[in-house]
Order: C-alpha cells, then structure tokens, then sequence
C-alpha cells in the first residue's frame, strides 16, 4: 500500500482524538425506544443522505471535482451518489459563472426538481456575478432562483464548499415539515415567478 | 530559383507582395517581429489566396482573425485583423481589411480556411461585421436576442439594468 | 437513409428519419457548459450543430477597462485547468511589448511552473476521457497528484487553482524551501502514478477499442481547421510553440515532441500521456538549472521594472522613489507605449495567443485572445460524422474542451 502523506511535518494519528458524538436530537430517550419530533428524525435522515446535483460551469466545478475526490471526500458527509437528473436530486450545487444565456436553462433546471429541493451557490459569480460585472453575467443566481446558502470565494477552497454543505444540513435537519407547504414559503416562489 | 533555398524573410514577403499587387497593399510596418500590412477590403480573399497559393510564401494557417473598433477614424472604424502562419518557415504575418461602420461588409474567408467560421461569427457577434457569403452568420457567444454590437467603444461593459451596484461605489457614478 | 431497414416515409410528411437529440448545457457528459443539437439515425450521428456561448463573459471588453497587471486574475480563467500557463503566456506578451529582459532564474522557474500546469491540464484530460469509457478508478487516482501539484502553487503564489502567478518581470516572492521540497517529492513519487495510470489504460483492450478509429482526422484537414497543441500532434504535425518560437528560455531545455498519426481519440491520449513524461523529464531538468544558481544569484526572482513591479514595501516607507513608483502603480497611472503585438505560448490546448492592441492610454485599447479550445471545436461535426453516440461523448472528452477557453 503507497502512503500518500503530504504533510512534510506529519502529525501521528491518535483515535481518541478523532472520534467526536453526533449530538442527538431532544427527545425522550427510553430502554429500546427514543421519543422525538417527527421533523427531526426526517430532518437527520435527510440531512446525511443528500443527494446533490451539481451544476458546475467554470473554475469552481474544478474545485468540487477535487472536493468529490479522495483528498477532501464529500461523500463522508452521505452524498455518495451525485445525479445529474433533476427529478432525482435534493440539492442544486450551482458551480460557476451564470451567464444570461445559461439563466433560462438554470431556471428549469430549479423548476424539474422536486420538493423538497435546497439551493447552494458555490463560488462569488454564482452568489453575485463575482470579478464580472459585465454585460453578459448575470449578477447572481438569485435574481432568478431561490437560495439557501451561499459560498464565497474564487474559487473557495474545498473546505468551505465543505463548510457550506454542513451549512445546508444544518438548514435540512431543523427543517420544519410543513414549510414546503406553507404559505411564506409559497410567497418566496411567487417573488420568483414560480408557482 | 534561388528563393527557395534561402528562408523565407520579412523583405521577401513585402517584395512579393508588392509585385503582385503594386500599390493596393500598404501600411508595410514590422513591430515586434511580424510584418504587418493592409489593402482594401474589396482584395481581402485575392491577398489570402496569394499567400497560401504562392510557393514561396506557402500561408497555409490561418491563427487568428478578429475585429477592432477605431472610432475615431471616420470610414475605416471596423477593422478585421488576420494572422497567418507559415509552419515550415516558421514566419508569421498580419493582414488588416477595413471597413466602415455604416456598410460593414467583407468578404469570407471560410471558403479558404475552415477555422474562420466561427472566428468570423465571433467578428460579426462584437462588432457587426457583415460576412458576405459565410454559411451560417449568427450570433456565437451572446443571446441571440441581442439587438447590439457589445464590444464597439460606444457601448458601455456593465449592464445598465442591475440594481445591486451601485456604480458611484466604483467611481463610474 | 436508404437502405432497408427503415420504413420509407410517404412523401410530403412532416416526420424525420432522424431523431433529434439535445445534449444539452447541462449533461454530465459535456465537461463545461456547450450544447450539441445532434441528429441521429438510431446510434449514429447524422449531424450535430453546436451552441457555445453559456458562460460568456466578455473577457475582451473587461480588458479593455483595466491595467495590465489587473488583466492577469481574468487570464486566470480561460483554461482554468492550467491557469498558470495563462499567467505566464501574458506577463510574456507584457515582456515582449514592454521590451523587457529577464534573468535565467526566473525563466526557469517559470518553466518548472508552466510544466507543472501542463500536467495538471492532462492529467484532468486523460482521467476524464477514463470516467467517461467507464473507468472512474484512474480518476481517483491522479486526483491525489493534483491536489500535490495545488500544494505546491499555493507555496509559491497562495492559491490553488486561480492562481494570478507571477509579475510583469517576475514572481511576486522567491519560491520557499517548503516548495522545492514539495517537488522533490513530486517528483519522486509522481512518475509511479503515472506508470500505474498508463497501466491501467494504455494496453487494456476496452478501451482500445472504445477508442481507436473513432473521432479521427487527417493532418490537413487538422490545419484548416486551425487545429494546434496535442490534438494537432495527435495528427501527425509536429507543431508545438515552445519548439518554433521558445519563450522563457525553453530553448536551453532538451525534450522530445510527441507525434500520432491517425488522430484518433486514442491517439491523442497517448499524445497527452507521452508529454506529461516529457514534462516531468523538463521540470527535472529546470529543478537542477535553478539549484546551479548560488549565492547572491538564488535570491534573484524578477528583473528591474519599476512602472510594472511594487516596490518592496520596507523601500515604499524609507525611500522616495518607491513611494512614487508604488503611487502610481496602484492608482493605475503608468501609461503603456503605443503599439501592437501578437504573442503566443504553448498552453493545454495548443497554441494560446495573446493580441494586444496599444494606442498609449493606461489600458489596452483592444486585447483579444486566440483561444485553442473555440477553434478547434469547430471540427467536431467532422470528427463524429458517421459515428455512434457513445463515441461522439468520448471525442468531445478527448478534445479536452474547457468552457472557460471556449467561451471567454
């Protein structure tokens, strides 16, 4: 086996460092039975099985082909499987410039997915036109989708598309069920021109 | 002959150029290295073919092709600028064609050399260069709704529309 | 099409033989954002038309309204895979406008900076042209290396991929020992992977035969359409820029160019692979001409410019010239000669130039770049003509077809 290390001043293992709790939810713990809200067990399976779509465009989709490889592994955090079919993904990573061609096509690709569906806008162009304050960029992907989260950065390294993504299962696991149905919810898609 | 042991030298070039097409190509200058010349834009596809057919001179790659905006040269504002290469030689050359901004056509060179479709689609998409004859002349890179030349000088680079910079921020208030 | 196996429509009817089948912006197949509306008859492709132009962002005109050293970040993201060989290609094109002369040191550093891009760019290229027969493992594999390669850009200039290397005349601080250590171990540990990569993919019979004799063309047909860099190479035509017309003392360096001959996709792989040895052979070469400089020439990291370079800033405090020099540099006042020029480097793709167009004002009066990517991909109707779909996915992955380039 090759031992890859690329630190030159290595830090020796030690795995009672490493190990950290999950925090569980509140609740009622029992002998064989733990009593919680119905929104935070859906909320945690959720929030580690996420399957994200990424949308990648420019620099940043290369900085998520490194943080979906062996080195900064996404797939620790349970989303393993990246579909590239709206129908079938939770959370649209979008990656890169948008330009005002690409808008159109960006919009329906937020329109296929399905409920309930997050959005992560990795990097400065697609949080808010980044270095290019042209013509032809459109000057973040929230003048036409909705948003959860946002990534600076160009592009950000790694961690922080990392630290994003804990940002958005923080957001999926306190989730409450009937936002998707209610009517604030309902407002921020019609602001969109979404039904 | 003798020219064709000897390389191929910006002189040569000039030499044959003029001898074929007297005082129609001018403007000769060489700054950095490659010699530069124009002609009338009525000759554009005679000069190109002069220069890949001519044994000697054997032009038979074209780099580049693109187009510049000098407004303030009253009839001459659209210039389209080709690069040739000659591999064997290793020599490079420039070609400039001018045009005017009101009647801006030229003729295509895609007849002679594949790569400038799209180059001249990409003319036409910044500048509005009319590329009479070429197969398929629409817009490349901007939305094909665009009712503009975006990159001639008149026309700013930001969009006027966004509203969330705010432009005395960057000193262009 | 004629042939029996197709029902012939009656005449006048609005059905097609054909169907049409949109790959779109968005395909995991179409690395970067470019569409193909193909026509196809079953499985093989009839005819495509492509759109580019999804992420434009009007890099010529963005150039126009800034300073040249302002211009480096937006270089940066033509080929984003190699961002360094942008850099480079630039801060030359400055050197040759401004006549400036560098010392030997630094050309050689850039040499092993350029090479090391060089071999970032085909490693993407050859492991993607891997996942998309199939073989997602290779993949995996160099992507470690890579992130070695990011390591060692982010000792010398801090950034990993966008990297705005260097200055006009030079690099902005000496490279640390930390980075030479790096790649030293780079360099020792590297040419195992990449064996094991070639192993995996060079003689295994899959993939020669997903692609040879598929996406081929000839030598002249390359030319016309404007073909450079490997896929060029992959033809049969040995043109390569570092070759013809050296830049930053390549001439002093001794290496191979490697040739194909049918141009196939197989062939332009093994082009690929056969330069990432011969950049590892050159980076050896440059690592041992650096080490050659001692005393007080190891120190030197960038000639004497004063209107384009800032001035350290222990001078900018205690003396007055590098106070106005630093003045002016950031507030943008230096005014650049009148003139024009056309300077190219060997980038990823091929031949990446550079057309700077002066008229004496403190930016460029017009800049355009000549993008590899955006003209040879004009060629991809002809190169997939005839073909099944599936190896019309592996030629537009073997083109190494970056948007960034495409599109600018």
């Amino acid at each position: 086996m090759r031992p890859v290390r690329f630190n030159i001043h290595p830090k020796e293992a030690n795995i009672n460092e490493a190990i950290s709790m999950g925090k569980a939810p509140d609740g009622v713990p029992g002998d064989g039975f733990f009593a919680t809200q119905l929104s935070s067990v859906v909320g945690l399976a959720r929030k580690n099985s996420l399957w994200p779509l990424p949308f990648a465009t420019s620099c940043c989709g290369i900085e998520f082909m490194a943080t979906m490889a062996s080195h900064y592994d996404l797939s620790r955090f349970g989303s393993e499987r990246v579909g590239f079919s709206p129908r079938q993904c939770d959370l649209l990573m979008v990656m890169g410039t948008i330009a005002k061609k690409m808008a159109p096509v960006l919009r329906q690709v937020y329109l296929q997915m399905a409920e309930p569906r997050w959005v992560i806008a990795v990097g400065a162009c697609a949080s808010s036109g980044g270095i290019f304050d042209t013509y032809s960029v459109l000057q973040g992907i929230d003048q036409v989708i909705p948003v959860d989260v946002y990534v600076p950065g160009c592009p950000p390294r790694p961690e922080a598309i990392i630290d994003g993504f804990m940002k958005i299962q923080d957001l999926v696991g306190q989730e409450s069920i009937r936002r998707r149905n209610s009517d604030k919810y309902r407002d921020l898609l019609n602001s969109y021109g979404i039904q | 002959m003798i020219e064709s042991t000897m390389a191929l030298t910006n002189e040569h070039i000039q030499q044959k150029l003029v001898k074929k097409f007297a005082e129609q190509v001018y403007g000769f200058s060489t700054d950095s290295g490659i010699l530069s010349f124009e002609s009338s834009k009525e000759l554009n596809l005679k000069v190109l073919q002069f220069l890949y057919d001519e044994p000697s001179l054997g032009f038979t790659f074209l780099t580049d092709l693109c187009g510049v905006n000098y407004p303030q040269q009253p009839g001459a504002e659209l210039v389209v600028v080709y690069h040739l290469h000659n591999f064997s030689e290793n020599i490079r050359i420039r070609y400039s064609v001018a045009t005017n901004v009101a009647e801006p056509q030229i003729f295509t060179a895609t007849k002679l050399f594949e790569s400038a479709n799209w180059m001249e689609r990409e003319t036409y998409d910044f500048f509005g260069v009319n590329f009479v004859g070429h197969p398929n002349l629409k817009r490349i890179l901007n939305v094909d709704e665009m009712d503009y030349f975006p990159l001639r000088k008149e026309f700013p680079l930001e969009d006027q529309t966004r509203i969330d910079k705010d432009d005395e921020m960057f000193g262009r208030g | 099409m004629e042939d029996q196996n197709h029902i012939a429509l009656p005449k006048g009817s609005i059905e097609k033989a054909t169907t049409t089948l949109n790959i779109g912006p968005t395909h995991p197949a179409t690395h970067g954002v470019f569409q193909n509306i193909m026509e196809v008859d079953g499985e093989r492709v009839v005819s495509t038309e492509q759109t580019v132009g999804y992420i434009h962002r009007a890099f010529e005109k963005l150039a126009e309204r800034r300073p040249l050293y302002q211009i480096t970040p937006i270089t940066d993201r033509l080929n984003y895979c190699s961002s360094p060989i942008n850099n480079m290609g630039w801060h030359i094109t400055c050197e040759r406008f401004l006549k400036i002369e560098l010392p030997k040191r630094v050309d050689y550093l850039r040499v092993i900076i350029m090479e090391l891009a060089r071999i970032s760019d085909h490693l993407i290229c050859n492991s993607i042209v891997g996942v998309d027969t199939g073989a997602y493992t290779g993949f995996l594999y160099v992507m470690q290396y890579r992130e070695l390669i990011y390591e060692i850009y982010e000792e010398v200039c801090g950034s990993r991929l966008t990297t705005n290397i260097g200055r006009i005349g030079g690099f902005e601080r000496n490279f640390t020992n930390t980075a030479f250590t790096k790649l030293e171990k780079f360099l020792n540990e590297y040419p195992k992977v990449l064996r094991e990569f070639e192993n995996l993919f060079t003689r295994n019979r899959i993939f020669m035969e997903r692609t040879q004799g598929s996406g081929g063309i000839s030598a002249e047909r390359a030319m016309n359409y404007g073909f450079t860099g490997p896929n060029l190479r992959a033809t049969g035509v040995d043109y390569d820029v570092r070759v013809q017309q050296p830049y930053s003392s390549y001439q002093d360096f001794d290496f191979k160019v490697p040739v194909g001959t049918t141009g196939d996709n197989y062939d332009r792989f093994l082009v690929r692979n056969a330069e990432m040895w011969e950049s590892l052979s050159i980076i050896r070469q440059a690592f041992e001409k650096v080490q050659s400089f001692k005393g007080a020439d190891a120190e030197v990291f960038h000639a004497y410019v004063p209107e384009y370079y800032l001035p350290k800033k222990e001078d900018v405090y205690t003396k007055m010239e590098a106070l106005i020099w630093h003045f002016k540099i950031i507030m943008g006042e230096i005014e650049l000669p009148k003139g024009q020029i056309y300077s190219a480097v060997e980038g990823g793709n091929g031949e990446l130039g550079f057309y700077l167009i002066s008229d004496g004002g403190r930016t460029p009066f017009r800049l355009h770049f000549r993008r590899p990517c955006f003209i040879y991909y004009q060629a991809f109707e002809e190169l997939i003509k005839g073909g099944m779909l599936s190896d019309a996915v592996v030629t537009m992955s073997s083109l190494n077809l970056i948007a960034g380039e495409l599109d600018a």
